[in-house]
This record gives C-alpha cells, sequence and structure tokens, in this order.
C-alpha cells in the first residue's frame, strides 16, 4: 500500500528521529513531574478544563460578541475574517495602512499564523515579515517549516543551526546554544526598531475584560507587541475564555503540558493601546479567525476546538517521535493534527493522517482538555472509507459465518501475510488449535 | 462463578496455547466455563481499519453469541476494550461484564495474589495499551509478583506503545518497526528471561521483528505464566 507518510519516515536521517526523541522525552518527563507539584489532581484539573471548554463551545458566539465589546471598550479594533484570504487581507491591509512602502513586520511565534501562511501574503504585498521567536526565525532563514506546534525546530540539532548563522552572517561559527542566541538576539534587535507593525497570535482571549493573554520564554513575544507603532493579534475563535479567573487553571495547565514548567517566563495581558504610557502601541487590532472552525464546530470533531496547543501529545506519541512533525504535511502535526488538518481542510485531503496513528490512548490521557483524540481519529478513518472497497469485506462475512470461520482458519497458514507485515516481521505459526483441544477434552 | 470464554480471533487462528491456559486459569480459580463455540472476532480489526460496516456487523454477532447474563472473559485487553468502548462508537449497546482476565480475577473474583511457583526467572511485563480504555492498571503486575520464582522488573518507558496498531502496522510498517524496535532494544539492555504480554497482538508484532533481527527474546501470555504457577 503507497503511503506517503511511511515513505517520509523511510527517508528520514536517523539523527533526526534521535534528537526529535531525546527532546520530546525530555519535555514529557517534565510534565510528568510538573502537574503532579502543580495540581493536587491532574485528571480533574484535565476534567475542569476541558468543562470549561466545552462551554466555551457550546456559546461560543455570545462569548465573542462580549469578547468584541470588551475589546472595543478598551480601545482594541476587532476584526472578523471567516478564511484564511480573509485574514490575510484584513492584516496585510493595516501593514500597508501603516507602512504604505512597506516595511518590516515583526513576528511573534503563532500557528494561527503558520495556518494561514502570512509570511507568504505579507511578502507578496511588499512587506518583510521576521519571525523573532528563536525556532521560528531559525525556520525562516532555513526557509524550512515548523515541525513542531510548540517547539518549532525540534528536528534540527545545533550543529545544522550554527551552520545557518555562519551562512547567515550572523556571527562568527559557534555551536554554543548562549552564543548562538545572543547572535539572533542582536540580529533582532535593530528589526524590533525598525518594524512599524507587529503580529502575535493569541493564547487566551478573555470575554468578560476583553484582555488578550500571551505566553512565552523569550521576550519576543513582548518587544513584538510593545514596540512597533502597531500590534496585530490573530487567534482562532475557539481561543476565548469566558472570565479571567479561568486562566488560574489554564496558564498552569497549559505551560505544565508544554514543556513542564509551573508558568511560562512571561505571561503578558494585553489591554488595549497605549493610554498616558511613554510606551506601547498606538493601535491594538484583534482579527478573529474561524477559517472552517465554525463548521467543525457542528461536526463529530468539535472536541478538537478544545486544543490549547500545549503539544503534549506530539511529545508523548510513539507515532510523532518516530516521525517528526514533517511526515504530517500540515502545520498541526501529530496526534491533534491528525484530527485537525482533516476537520479543517476535509477527509478527502487530508483524511489519511487519521490513519497514523497506533490508537495507543496516550494522547488522551495527557490531553489538558482531555480531547477524546483516539475516538476521532477512529471516526475519521471510518469517513475516510465509506467510499472505498475495503480489503475487509471478506473477513466481515467470514466472521459471520461458522462455516467461512473454520474454513479461514484453515486456510490462514496458506495466505501469505500483507507486503507490509512481511516486510519488516516474521509471521508466526500455529502449534495449538484451541477450539480442537477444547473439543477433546473429556 | 459461571464465565464465558472469549477467545480472541488471534488465539483462534494462531496462539491456541494462550485459550488453553486461559481456560486452565480460569477453572483453577473456581469458574465453569462456557465456551460459546459459534464466537469468531470481536470487530476491532475492521473497526481500527476504517470498515465500520463489516464491524458493525461482526460486532453485532459478538452480542448475539454472548447474549446473557454471566461475565465474558477474554485474554485481550485489546478485545475488551473493543466490547466496553468501542461498541458504543459503533452505536450499539455494550455488554457490562466483559473483562480481560487479569482485572477478572482481581476486580471480579477479588484475589490480590495468584500465588503459586515456577522456575526462577526475570521477566518484563509489556503492558497493553488499550488496557488504557478499560481502566486496566496493575492487575497484572500484581498477580505476576506474587508467584514464587517470578522476578518482574520495569523495563525502558513502559507506557510507551510497542507500535503495533493493528492494521498500522501493515499501512506504516516502517514508522511502526522503529517503534517496535526501540521497544525491543530496550527489553534486550534489560536482560530479561521472557518478555510476558498481556495481549497476542503486541507479542505477535514484537516477535516478529525480533525473529526478523536475529534478537534471541521469548514472548508469553500472561495467562500462560499463571498456567504454569498451577503445575
Amino acid at each position: 500500500m503507497k503511503n506517503r507518510f511511511d515513505d517520509y519516515v523511510r527517508s528520514l536521517d536517523e539523527d533526526v528521529v534521535r534528537s526529535v526523541r531525546a527532546s520530546t522525552e525530555r519535555v514529557f518527563s517534565a510534565r510528568a513531574k510538573t502537574l503532579p507539584e502543580v495540581f493536587d489532581d491532574v485528571d480533574h484539573a484535565r476534567r475542569q478544563a476541558a468543562d470549561v471548554k466545552s462551554y466555551v463551545l457550546d456559546n461560543l458566539k455570545p462569548l465573542l460578541l462580549k469578547l468584541e465589546a470588551n475589546c472595543a471598550k478598551n480601545g482594541v479594533t476587532v476584526h472578523w475574517a471567516k478564511d484564511a484570504a480573509s485574514a490575510n487581507r484584513i492584516i496585510t491591509g493595516i501593514c500597508d495602512r501603516v507602512a504604505p512602502n512597506g516595511g518590516t513586520v515583526v513576528k511573534a511565534k503563532s500557528m494561527a499564523t503558520e495556518e494561514i501562511h502570512l509570511n507568504r501574503h505579507l511578502t507578496i504585498a511588499g512587506h518583510t515579515p521576521v519571525e523573532t521567536d528563536l525556532g521560528e526565525f531559525v525556520v525562516q532563514i532555513d526557509r524550512d517549516k515548523p515541525s513542531h506546534i510548540v517547539a518549532p525546530i525540534i528536528h534540527k540539532d545545533r550543529k545544522s543551526i550554527a551552520r545557518s548563522f555562519e551562512r547567515e552572517k550572523l556571527g562568527p561559527y559557534t555551536e554554543e546554544p548562549e552564543e548562538l542566541t545572543m547572535q539572533a538576539r542582536a540580529h533582532l534587535r535593530s528589526k524590533f526598531q525598525e518594524a512599524d507593525v507587529g503580529v502575535s497570535g493569541v493564547n487566551f482571549a478573555i470575554a468578560e475584560t476583553g484582555r488578550i493573554v500571551l505566553v512565552e520564554n523569550e521576550g519576543n513575544n513582548r518587544l513584538s507587541t510593545t514596540v512597533p507603532r502597531v500590534h496585530i493579534a490573530l487567534m482562532g475563535i475557539e481561543k476565548v475564555l469566558p472570565r479571567e479567573s479561568d486562566l488560574a487553571l489554564f496558564l498552569r495547565l497549559l505551560a505544565g503540558s508544554a514543556t513542564g514548567q509551573r508558568l511560562t517566563v512571561y505571561t503578558h495581558f494585553i489591554g488595549g493601546p497605549k493610554k498616558e504610557e511613554a510606551d506601547g502601541p498606538e493601535e491594538v487590532h484583534l482579527v478573529l479567525l474561524d477559517n472552517g472552525r465554525s463548521r467543525v464546530l457542528k461536526g463529530p470533531f468539535r472536541y478538537a476546538l478544545r486544543c490549547i496547543r500545549c503539544g503534549a501529545c506530539l511529545n508523548g506519541c510513539p507515532v510523532y517521535r518516530r516521525s517528526t512533525g514533517h511526515a504530517y504535511g500540515h502545520v498541526y502535526p501529530g496526534p491533534i493534527g491528525a484530527v485537525l488538518a482533516p476537520a479543517l481542510d476535509g477527509v478527502p485531503k487530508m483524511g489519511e493522517l487519521a490513519k497514523a496513528s497506533t490508537l495507543c490512548g496516550l494522547c488522551r490521557e495527557v490531553c489538558p482538555v482531555d480531547i477524546p483524540i483516539p475516538d476521532m481519529l477512529l471516526k475519521l478513518r471510518s469517513e475516510d472509507e465509506r467510499n472505498r472497497t475495503s480489503e475487509w469485506t471478506w473477513f466481515g462475512l467470514a466472521a459471520r459465518s461458522n462455516l467461512l470461520w473454520k474454513a479461514g482458519l484453515k486456510l490462514l497458514p496458506m495466505v501469505e501475510p500483507p507486503r507490509g507485515w512481511k516486510e519488516f516481521r516474521e509471521f508466526p505459526r500455529k502449534r495449538v488449535d484451541f477450539r480442537r483441544w477444547w473439543r477433546g477434552r473429556p | 462463578m459461571k464465565v464465558r470464554l472469549m477467545l480472541s480471533c488471534l488465539c483462534d487462528a494462531v496462539y491456541g496455547e494462550v485459550g488453553v491456559a486461559t481456560a486452565r486459569v480460569l477453572e483453577s480459580a473456581d469458574c465453569e466455563i462456557y465456551f460459546p463455540v459459534a464466537q469468531t472476532c470481536c470487530g476491532q480489526p475492521p473497526f481500527n481499519a476504517g470498515d465500520w460496516n463489516a464491524a458493525r456487523a461482526v460486532a453485532m454477532r459478538t452480542l448475539e453469541v454472548f447474549d446473557g447474563d454471566s461475565p465474558v472473559v477474554v485474554p485481550s485487553a485489546s478485545c475488551a476494550a473493543m466490547v466496553r468502548h468501542g461498541f458504543a462508537l459503533l452505536g450499539l449497546t455494550a455488554p457490562r461484564q466483559c473483562y480481560e482476565l487479569c482485572e477478572f480475577i482481581v476486580n471480579v473474583l477479588g484475589r490480590k495474589e495468584w500465588g503459586g511457583s515456577v522456575d526462577p526467572r526475570r521477566v518484563a511485563l509489556h503492558r497493553a495499551c488499550h488496557g488504557r480504555m478499560i481502566g486496566l492498571r496493575d492487575q497484572q503486575r500484581q498477580l505476576l509478583k506474587s508467584i514464587k520464582g517470578l522476578e518482574v522488573v520495569e523495563v525502558g518507558t513502559p507506557e510507551q506503545c510497542c507500535g503495533f496498531g493493528g492494521s498500522f502496522s501493515v499501512t506504516h510498517g516502517k514508522v511502526s518497526e522503529g517503534i517496535g524496535l526501540e521497544k525491543l532494544r530496550q527489553i534486550e539492555a534489560a536482560g530479561v528471561d521472557q518478555v510476558v504480554s498481556g495481549d497476542m497482538g503486541c507479542a505477535m508484532h514484537l516477535q516478529g521483528l525480533a525473529k526478523r533481527h536475529s534478537m534471541d527474546i521469548k514472548f508469553v501470555h500472561v495467562a500462560q505464566v499463571l498456567a504454569e504457577a498451577l503445575d
């Protein structure tokens, strides 16, 4: 059976697999250590968070309207983008107005901007997007793609980063992480200063106050959202939370699940453009991105919209660890990606991803919002197979007839195992026949 | 107690010795076994492969064959998970009393120990992932640990899957192989005499891989060890 996913894995360098495995194992054990320190009952916290997100999904429209109203009170302009094209139009439109001759747009790490391929659209419009998250910066100079939703360069080792920095003339060749970071810092500092616009994602937006919440560890979000004259935040509509008090749960669940931190190094609460302060942006825009989410909300994969993008399901997944994010061929990789990609882009296009799972169930066990990922993968498989003739038809028939079943058991030793089996493994030989033994008992 | 034995299609087709051991184990625990000969498969293979029409038809037959009140016991967490969880996803009403063998011994029969003795050896227990779906925790280990002569050791990352995944092992053979080899290397490094698995699906995959790579690793089902301890 031809399989793009498996073919990609065949082409993978074993060093890449080793480094992905080491990094995911490290954060995954940090998660397992931290969460029980932060929560008396981790499973209870996960279910509580799932309940809050379910409430959000059940009341999405009124919550978004409330968010919009409170943002307006704060002086934040809210835009509604029904799809990627409209979000790109809104964002490039603002950039065009602020910098009519084009200019630098600094970007904080955001999966939503990856989803709409914002960089490409900004570039076409004559602007120069600059990724300021260290990982995303490396992705950008390498013309690569992120392979993890939290750690975009988890597939790279420091040698390859060192070579990229040398090629870009960022400083003398070094493999020391601290020195490489300082080189990026020096390079990016001037970008923050010259940029007219900063673009960020949104981790949470609070309906009751209209505040935008961002978490990060590097400080580049702080600079991207405060130094340029204009800040544009792009958020998937499912990221709204009802109350500020919900953050006590969500900030800790997110940090703990994603990186094993009790809290991220920075947590930003953005309440609007500057007022009397000396610094801060003059304009703040919030772009609400639908891009298929309303449709997903109405269907069987709505639970996937609870996702807070922590990456825990990627880190624990045996398939992700072996295959890396690029095997999935979508901005959202891993178990949640195998649900989100077909849910958002359609089963005909991405449905095959649902088969890239052993259904081991670890993803659900660690999901901070208790998304039933394995159940949805199964459902997606059934949708993907709906219009195909299945190789299981014969099995279904045999398993319903004593005669056929017994004949099948007799014939089995003569049947060739499938290619995907025998390429890698031997097939066992039957030694004991249970039915015969059972019949022959006194 | 009257129980009905669900063999699992894998033990029906290949691993009859696991069925024999399961029957002996249950009988030694004072269970009166009824084996419905019309049983075939729970429907999980086509269910996982996405052919829900075939899966539903097979599952409905399983429901007919196992219609009744006495507990159904199967030497596989995977089949038990299919009946208790998968049937509901197919829109079928699941019989409540379907148990994995060790789960049944500990939770239903209330045995905290198995006892008996075997020839001294070090074994690794391989946890089948589908135990997660039925809340199977430590029952297998608990029973094994009470057997004299058996040293049960923790190997590598026990919470990680072996890479079998049913049809996944065929459609994504390369990924499946990679995950399985990691597991086998951990087992090899631990220097155990045997690997005890609660599910023959994992064991078939790992054993087949080990053989291909000329690794000398022996696999048995937990029922076989429990039965051995009776002798």
